[in-house]
């Protein structure tokens, strides 16, 4: 305002100012957003970076790659490391929980919601209330007992012990979202087909599921990625070399004295490329998920 | 008669059986409930058998008073308890308040903002683990990208970053809030976007610009989602295990421990998994009336997320 004093200027000068000054905070949130692509990508960078020397180069004050090559990468999927000897074998590990663990957690999360939300059991709120605590209890805190519980399931070392695991952390979630889209549909659509005789069994497969895809889909994703990222539990639940998954090798890789990091970060980018490549492929399904009903880090 | 008394006697028990029954079905007729009945099993089975039984057991692990006593004398332990309160004051904060800022900023209009946050959102949705393993090997003293960018292009030699007891927890802080600050700032944006235009709108016509519409429009209709998020993201901070664990492993000399990696180090590496519950368990009086809050407010607000 003082400036349009300072020009004296009337009611018409007020434009170009207006201009002026719209055109100054574009370009501040121009080179703010700058920094912010800096802030956002250095770790990032940092692994492509490190993944693309060679072993020799890793131990030099280079800030890009001199010698780009993408050995690395190729060590890592023909596992030509004896840290990488089972690379594949636990790759697979960690798809076969992440499969498990969406399986099971829309399964039972859906059945669950379906008998309290639709068919109005009675105290469902319980149930829901039980869920809702479970969800704001940190899964950290509960792992020590969990795993003596394990043990004496004599589920140690055991794939499942995992996926029993992120199934009890993502299933109040699943609860969660689903209740809050089941209000969405009508629950005359239910009534009609029981009026037509169909069983409960039939109005959950036919009605309930299809209607509710959306809301699968979000939480779908929500339990694959949290099973996919997710280390503490199988670090402690896995411990031989074939059934371990792919975080606790390359935790373990940290530990040894001559780690090579660019092994390490080749490995790293590998893993992480499936959850990225899900994440943008859903992101607005999963974004709708997360504001329609809790957050869950 | 006896038979006869029996029958007379037991008459009125059966109708009160029923309706005792009935109370417990609710509307629901005999084979629906049972069909109700039969979804919510398997939720009640892995609810009994993976949380409501390791909870107890835990509570029974750490229920030897001793242990406390061999906790608080420990000076491991003292410091952790300082990290965690550091680690939760500064990295909450930070995060949420840059968290709110910034969904403010990817409210502007124009296509390079949009395209802005999908690099933005990025730390969120890259695995944890490889990115905090990434972070580590980025801070170290001799090798590491960021002191050799000081170096190259400033001329200056880094420090150590996670040799000294500062600097590694700073570190570990900037690490989750870099991490976790998209997912926040995802999460305000949906709720100012939910902000009905006309609101804002009808008080750009009352003369209300900038701060004012801030302070007197946005803010009371968003304070209860800032609370709300503020809080869970309390109860996950607390629980946070791999932003320490992999960015300074509670190094140097166990000085950047919080409590869930303390209790996993004791669990584990001190094999003494009574010690470790006993760490976690010193954590309730703080999580318990966070959990009793944030369920309140969860339920009131019908959760408007």
């Amino acid at each position: 305002m003082s400036v349009v004093a300072v020009d004296g200027g009337p009611a018409a000068r007020r434009r170009p100012n207006y201009r002026r000054r719209r055109n100054l905070t574009e370009a501040a949130a121009m080179a703010f957003a700058v920094l912010l692509i800096f802030w956002t990508i250095t770790p990032l960078y940092n692994m492509v970076f490190v993944s693309l020397e060679s072993h020799g180069d890793v131990f030099t004050s280079n800030i890009w790659p001199v010698h780009p090559s993408l050995m690395s990468f190729w060590i890592v999927v023909t596992q030509g490391y004896w840290y990488l000897e089972y690379f594949w074998h636990q790759f697979g590990n960690s798809l076969y929980i992440g499969a498990a663990t969406t399986f099971l957690t829309l399964l039972i999360g859906s059945l669950a919601s379906f008998s309290i939300g639709r068919m109005r059991l009675k105290n469902g709120w319980l149930v829901s209330n039980a869920a809702l605590l479970t969800y704001v209890i940190p899964a950290s805190f509960l792992a020590i007992p969990f795993y003596s519980i394990m043990i004496k399931y004599g589920l140690a070392n055991n794939l499942w012990a995992v996926i029993f695991a992120e199934v009890t952390f993502a299933t109040p979630y699943a609860i969660f979202i689903f209740q809050q889209y089941g209000v969405s549909i009508p629950i005359e659509l239910d009534e009609a087909a029981r009026i037509d005789g169909a069983s409960p069994l039939q109005v959950y497969l036919r009605i309930y599921l299809p209607l509710m895809a959306p809301a699968l889909v979000a939480v779908g994703t929500y339990a694959l990625l949290l099973a996919w990222n997710e280390y503490l539990y199988q670090f402690m639940l896995l411990s031989s070399v074939k059934s371990m998954t792919v975080p606790v090798a390359l935790a373990q890789f940290l530990n040894s004295d001559e780690a090579p990091w660019n092994y390490m970060m080749a490995t790293a980018i590998i893993y992480a490329i499936p959850p990225v490549a899900i994440y943008y492929a859903f992101r607005q399904r999963m974004t709708a998920g997360l504001t329609m009903g809790g957050v869950k880090g | 008669m006896t038979t006869a008394s029996i029958v007379a006697v037991g008459r009125p028990a059966i109708p009160r059986y029923q309706s005792l029954l009935r109370h417990l079905q609710g509307g629901l007729k005999g084979s629906e409930y049972t069909w109700a009945i039969a979804f919510i099993v398997p939720y009640a089975a892995v609810f009994l058998a993976f949380l409501a039984y390791p909870v107890v057991y835990g509570l029974w692990m750490g229920s030897e008073p001793s242990l406390y006593r061999e906790l608080f004398s420990d000076p491991i332990y003292q410091s952790t308890v300082i990290n965690t309160l550091l680690f939760l004051g500064l990295g909450v904060n930070l995060k949420m308040f840059c968290a709110l800022l910034m969904s403010g900023f990817f409210m502007r209009r124009g296509w390079w903002v949009k395209a802005l946050l999908m690099i933005y959102v990025l730390p969120w949705a890259v695995p944890a683990l490889p990115t905090f393993i990434s972070i580590h090997w980025m801070l170290n003293g001799e090798w590491g990208l960021l002191n050799n960018f000081l170096y190259n292009v400033f001329g200056i030699e880094g420090p150590s970053w996670l040799n000294s007891h500062w600097l590694a927890l700073g570190s570990a802080i900037f690490s989750h809030v870099w991490k976790w600050m998209p997912f926040w700032t995802v999460i305000l944006l949906a709720g100012r976007m939910s902000i009905p235009q006309e609101l804002n709108d009808a008080a750009a016509v009352d003369g209300a610009t900038g701060i004012r519409r801030f302070v007197h429009v946005s803010f009371p209709l968003r304070a209860n989602l800032y609370l709300i998020c503020t809080l869970l993201s309390t109860i996950f901070t607390l629980g946070d295990f791999n932003s320490v664990y992999f960015v300074t492993g509670g190094g140097p000399a166990n000085s950047t421990h919080v409590l869930a990696t303390l209790g996993i180090r004791d669990a584990f590496q001190v094999a003494r998994p009574d010690l470790g519950v006993a760490t976690v368990m010193t954590a309730l009086p703080l999580l318990i009336p966070l959990v009793i809050i944030l369920m309140r407010k969860l339920r009131t607000t019908e959760v408007q997320l």
